[in-house]
């Protein structure tokens, strides 16, 4: 099994299937090479609307009602939040780490040889990228490019001249893409555990793509047939959304939600999964409460199907409405709490080794909190009536998606990279990274909570002269944590090319994808390993 | 007499604040002081701990109480938020791309909002063509003036002053500037102002009185 003795070893990078270069990769079935054809598009959609992020909060340095030109026009500026949105979450925090690392390593760690369906699993990248090219074409033809925030609000949605129907196409074909995943995925862990490897012998990883594919199944068509809709409602004045034609802006606002909400849970259950496979490799310990945190990923995933409201407090539905969704929203947070507890009791009376994967687990433990815990002041019913489309709510979301998953993303590159490529990086420089990346994080976003609660409305082109100095700090931040992020990449790709070959388990972990060679072989296991133990458990 | 809405918002906010500060600091402390204490250097082998069904029900528990505690202040705020009192003014407040207009009982227009001080004001809200929200955050209040129906939101303004109205539900082009005023004034000079016949009126000279927060 070991490599550097092997001198026949061929891995699936040099494996070579029936078509060589470039067709095969766009012909692969293998998973591993579909989870790095992702990874590639991904951290190239996250690099274009990381820019347009930077954009946005250069042109936030001075109000443009003073003298002088700013950066951009209203209009540009408005698509541009609506195109970092958009490309953002639908096509790098949703898909992110199921269709990166679930691809790459769901099989390996469950002993698995391949997903159920490989070339439905092929089939499910062709639609991201057809998603994505759709979106892009949609910038360049009809009315230009989407102005309507990534929340596609009727009737703004309908009446705008911008090229709404077909960015919006694209997020739906997106959706095929998420669904034929999590259909492979749920079908793989029902199907394909290794011998032995019962349901509660499952590494965690696995369980928060278990709970995730269900909602992306269950929910993906809600917001599917909503967006079709949408294009109806365009093209045709249906009158579903637009009072005008005797439609319910509310009834998209509902619909949107339902979809939505659980979205949220599609961007952090795989996150939260990682961090549990994180934490017990570098505390050289059993994880602490594995049946608490597996069941609560379910837990989760249920409850979070019934608070979509919570995005409508200030909509004008029901006081009643709004109560009942305030009180699930607050039971919702504490399956997630339960969970961050069980991360840091598992450090308790640990071997701990603060390696730098280790070190994304602190630094998202801290960020993912304030991101919960600002998350209560919203969950709460008078505050969220004040901070709601605010400053406020743009800075918990980012804490949670981007302190949250975006964190995780890098932090699981970091991790499962020496077995992806099978190279080392250099911890010192990636460990400044990350520090730099924390400190702008913070300088960025935390201004916001303080903006958003001295009235500061989101999506403002301008903004009133007393906001300026928050918004200067804010943007100084962008610039401190997008060097971070750079640095954090730039060390990877050096690694790729100069890094030392990594051994197979650098890290001393315990799961499956630790017992074979990095990288691994094309079927990932010569002979299927029997599982007679739980996944953290060490002799 | 009614409670102050503000107050009550603010209320609700140090407390979760100081919940979350408290549980923020307790989790980021204890990772720190363990992942000293138990570094591999210091313990070199770890113990073989896997769970602890007393403490797991018992951190179950304390944060549902706590989160309950924030709920119920929440919803008391709430409450008196939605329920006007009787003795309310109604002022018909309509959004448009890119202006609020306000409308009075006697059927007077301002696109500035006058009211008299110490006097509880009910606004109804309309849009005549996409989603806006009506914000006054000195008042901590907001509701979405949604084309099709009728929202409203309650406040009382105990201070002379003027004070910003925001949009808060993207709605285009020239969101960020659909700013206007709310002016309260006293009593008398209001309704100097509200009985003289104009159509549209907004060039009553704004006494310069500090924006209060």
């Amino acid at each position: 099994m070991n490599s550097q003795s092997d001198t026949k070893y061929i891995h699936y990078l040099q494996y070579r299937g029936k078509f060589k270069g470039i067709p095969g990769w766009l012909l692969t079935t293998d998973h591993k090479k579909i989870g790095l054809l992702y990874l590639i598009a991904m951290i190239t959609f996250f690099l274009v609307a990381m820019s347009l992020g930077f954009l946005m909060k250069l042109e936030m340095l001075k109000p443009s009602s003073t003298k002088g030109s700013t950066l951009m026009s209203a209009q540009t500026y408005n698509a541009v939040f609506t195109l970092h949105g958009v490309i953002m979450i639908f096509l790098f925090i949703i898909p992110g780490i199921p269709a990166v690392f679930g691809n790459f390593f769901l099989p390996i760690m469950l002993g698995a040889r391949d997903v159920s369906f490989p070339k439905i699993n092929l089939l499910s990248w062709y639609f991201y990228i057809a998603g994505a090219v759709i979106v892009l074409i949609s910038l360049h033809t009809g009315g230009g490019p989407i102005d309507t925030g990534w929340t596609f609000y009727v009737p703004y949605s309908i009446r705008t001249t911008a090229n709404v129907s077909l960015a919006v196409f694209g997020a739906f074909v997106l959706g095929f893409s998420s669904i034929l995943t999590a259909i492979n995925f749920i079908t793989t862990i029902h199907h394909l555990r290794a011998p032995g490897m019962k349901w509660f012998k499952m590494p965690l990883f696995a369980w928060g793509l278990y709970a995730t594919g269900w909602i992306q199944i269950l929910a993906t068509p809600v917001i599917g047939i909503t967006l079709l809709l949408v294009i109806l409602e365009r093209t045709l004045g249906v009158g579903i959304f637009d009072p005008a034609l005797g439609g319910d802006p509310l009834l998209y606002q509902h619909l949107f939600w339902i979809y939505s909400h659980p979205a949220v849970y599609i961007m952090i259950l795989p996150a939260m999964g990682l961090v549990s496979e994180i934490i017990p490799t570098f505390t050289k310990k059993n994880i602490f409460g594995y049946s608490a945190i597996a069941v609560s990923s379910l837990a989760i995933a249920f409850v979070g199907y019934l608070v979509w409201g919570h995005h409508m407090f200030t909509s004008g539905i029901s006081d009643t409405s709004r109560a009942i969704f305030s009180f699930l929203t607050f039971v919702v947070a504490i399956p997630s709490g339960v969970k961050v507890f069980n991360w840091v009791a598992t450090m308790y009376k640990a071997s701990i080794d603060p390696r730098t994967p280790f070190l994304f687990i602190m630094a998202f433990i801290v960020l993912f909190s304030i991101g919960g815990l600002t998350g209560l002041v919203l969950g709460a019913l008078d505050t969220n009536i004040h901070v709601t489309d605010t400053y406020f709510v743009v800075a918990h979301f980012h804490y949670v998606m981007f302190g949250g998953m975006g964190t995780l993303f890098f932090g699981g590159l970091y991790y499962w990279f020496p077995k992806m490529f099978g190279k080392l990086f250099n911890e010192k420089i990636a460990n400044t990274g990350l520090i730099l990346f924390v400190t702008g994080f913070n300088v960025l976003y935390f201004t916001m909570f303080i903006m958003g609660y001295q009235g500061m409305p989101r999506r403002y082109y301008t903004y009133l002269a007393e906001f300026q100095t928050l918004q200067v700090i804010s943007t100084i931040g962008s610039w401190i944590m997008i060097s971070g992020i750079l640095i954090l990449l730039g060390n990877l790709v050096y690694a790729l090319f100069r890094g030392r070959k990594a051994p197979d388990n650098p890290w001393g972990g315990t799961t499956l994808e630790w017992t074979i060679p990095s990288p691994p072989p094309v079927y990932n296991f010569e002979k299927i390993p029997v599982i007679t133990k739980g996944p953290y458990e060490r002799n | 007499m009614r409670p102050n809405i503000i107050e009550q918002v603010d209320t609700t906010f140090i407390i979760t604040i100081g919940i979350s500060f408290f549980l923020l600091i307790v989790i980021t402390i204890t990772m720190i002081v363990f992942v000293f204490r138990y570094n591999k250097k210091r313990n070199p082998v770890p113990s073989n701990i896997s769970g602890n069904t007393l403490l797991e029900i018992i951190w179950t528990v304390i944060p549902l109480i706590l989160v309950m505690i924030i709920f119920f202040s929440g919803y008391t705020g709430f409450k008196n938020m939605r329920d006007a009192p009787e003795n309310s003014m109604v002022v018909k407040v309509t959004g448009q791309m890119w202006k609020w207009t306000f409308e009075y009982a006697n059927k007077k227009i301002s696109d500035t909002l006058f009211v008299p001080v110490g006097q509880p004001i009910k606004l109804e809200i309309y849009s005549v063509d996409v989603n806006h929200s009506l914000y006054l955050p000195a008042f901590r209040v907001k509701e979405d003036a949604i084309p099709g129906r009728v929202n409203y939101l309650w406040f009382q303004p105990m201070y002379e002053g003027t004070f910003d109205i925001a949009c808060a539900e993207y709605c285009g082009l020239s969101h960020s500037l659909m700013y206007s005023k709310l002016v309260v004034l006293p009593e008398n000079e209001f309704y100097e102002w509200y009985n003289k016949s104009q159509p549209i009126d907004s060039t009553i000279n704004i006494r310069n009185t500090d924006t209060q927060k």
